[in-house]
């Protein structure tokens, strides 16, 4: 086997494994378990009426705030990634262009503070 | 190509991982039985009560009890639910928060694939972990678990910010990717005051706490606030599949011990490098260590009180993301301009 393969197949392996023991466990219960459905047991939980319309609705829009935030810092420790492991190596210029990336980000964390888009009150 | 070189170029490697694969899931398994029941136990405790005692010699056998009611529990699928999407999200749960076991080194060596990226790896499982929570509120089709997995899910989000920012510092001090040579860069004279919890203290409190939140463990379950949201997403699930979340919840709670004992508490080493505790194999050292930080998450539980979620997103982004943010300039700084970083 070639060393890419040696590398990464048992993890490949590894999860395949850790699939059948939970495909094992899902399916278990609906061949075993005694089953007998009927439309009440069957119904959306509510508290004792019977839901009033759609469960999928409008919802806050700061939950899709938070998710684009999330994208912005997420990104930003995918580009610190590389530049932590080689860091003993980049010298000056690896170290200050990066205190540069970080100081614009920070820009843009104080103006979003700033705004409100962290409040959630 | 005859038989003999493809047995002992294929078949024979094959098997081998397939064999260790299951040895080590299983042992997972059984050790999360036993962590279930701790965890009771402790919480049981600290309320002065005894928690689980009647299956076996002092509720030894209870999780496997629990198992078997699981599994002969009557399954429910709600009629309006996606009745795929609803099946594979405890699935999906389950499934990635085992398959980040398979790069965690137990000691030197000891691990079913010892890849060069690693923390990368762990970090995009523990990413992933979240569309299982969203699968399973969507498919629902049912207000409590919509709401809940939307809570759960921007939390889960914000959290991981600062987990990020946290590995960052470390990958920083010992640099790479790799889980072994992480341990092996906190080796050293000094034993457990060289292992990076003491240089990086503010980063393993951050760390720890962003983990509680990131596992939606209390004091930050708020996804299962009982008085508001019935049981969080997964309010209409029933036997298996919501076995399959609560051992996907646990999983994931013992890789945040484990990348907690990698990255801070030195993983296999022994706290002194001199003789009597060097003789102790590593693998006890490291389910020692894990132990201990379960012991955390569980006291944790056991003693504080839930966190409301206005307060839960102003901590992570207003206080955990600021510190973390500038421990990295902070630590970068250090590394620089004392010239200590790893070449």
């Amino acid at each position: 086997m070639d060393a890419l393969l040696q590398d990464y197949l048992p993890v490949v392996i590894f999860i395949g494994v850790a699939l059948f023991i939970g495909l094992a466990l899902l399916i278990s219960p609906f061949l075993l378990a005694f089953s007998k459905p009927d439309p009440e047991k069957l119904s959306a939980y509510e508290c004792g009426f019977n839901a009033f319309d759609d469960a999928r609705m409008k919802f806050d829009v700061r939950f899709y705030l938070v998710a684009i935030l999330f994208i912005i810092f997420d990104l930003e420790v995918a580009f610190l990634f590389p530049w932590a492991i080689t860091f003993g190596e980049l010298g000056a210029l690896g170290f200050w262009s990066m205190m540069v990336f970080l100081a614009v980000l920070t820009i843009g964390f104080i103006y979003e503070w700033r705004k409100g888009a962290l409040d959630w009150d | 190509m005859d038989f003999a070189s493809l047995w002992t170029n294929y078949i024979w490697p094959l098997g081998v991982i397939v064999v260790q694969s299951v040895v080590l899931l299983v042992a997972l398994l059984i050790f999360i039985a036993y962590i279930l029941l701790a965890d009771r136990k402790i919480w049981a405790a600290v309320q002065m009560r005894r928690g689980p005692n009647v299956v076996g010699p002092w509720g030894l056998l209870q999780s496997f009890a629990d198992l078997l009611k699981f599994v002969l529990k009557e399954p429910v699928i709600p009629s309006g639910a996606n009745k795929g999407v609803f099946l594979l999200a405890p699935l999906v749960t389950c499934v990635l928060a085992l398959s980040a076991w398979a790069v965690i080194p137990l000691t030197k060596g000891w691990s079913i694939a010892d890849i060069n990226v690693g923390v990368l790896y762990l970090f995009a499982i523990s990413s992933l972990m979240v569309y299982g929570v969203i699968m399973a509120g969507w498919a629902s089709n049912s207000k409590y678990p919509f709401l809940a997995a939307l809570r759960s899910a921007a939390q889960m989000v914000s959290y991981e910010v600062s987990i990020g920012f946290v590995i960052i510092t470390v990958l920083m001090c010992a640099g790479s990717l790799n889980l072994t040579k992480v341990v092996e860069a906190q080796n050293g004279p000094y034993g457990l005051f060289q292992w990076y919890w003491l240089p990086l203290l503010p980063m393993f409190v951050v760390f720890f706490v962003s983990a509680l939140a990131e596992t939606n463990r209390p004091p930050f379950d708020l996804v299962e606030a009982e008085s508001e949201l019935v049981a969080g997403f997964m309010v209409e699930y029933s036997s298996t599949p919501y076995l399959l979340f609560m051992l996907g919840e646990y999983v994931a709670i013992m890789t945040m011990c484990a990348l907690a004992t990698i990255m801070f508490l030195g993983g296999w080493l022994p706290p002194f490098p001199v003789v009597p505790f060097t003789w102790v194999p590593g693998v006890i050292w490291f389910v020692l260590k894990l132990s201990f930080m379960f012991f955390l998450f569980a006291m944790a539980k056991a003693i504080v009180p839930r966190y409301r979620y206005d307060q839960l997103m102003r901590l992570g982004w207003k206080v955990f993301l600021p510190i973390s943010l500038i421990m990295v300039v902070a630590v970068a700084s250090v590394l620089y301009f004392t010239g200590l970083a790893p070449q």
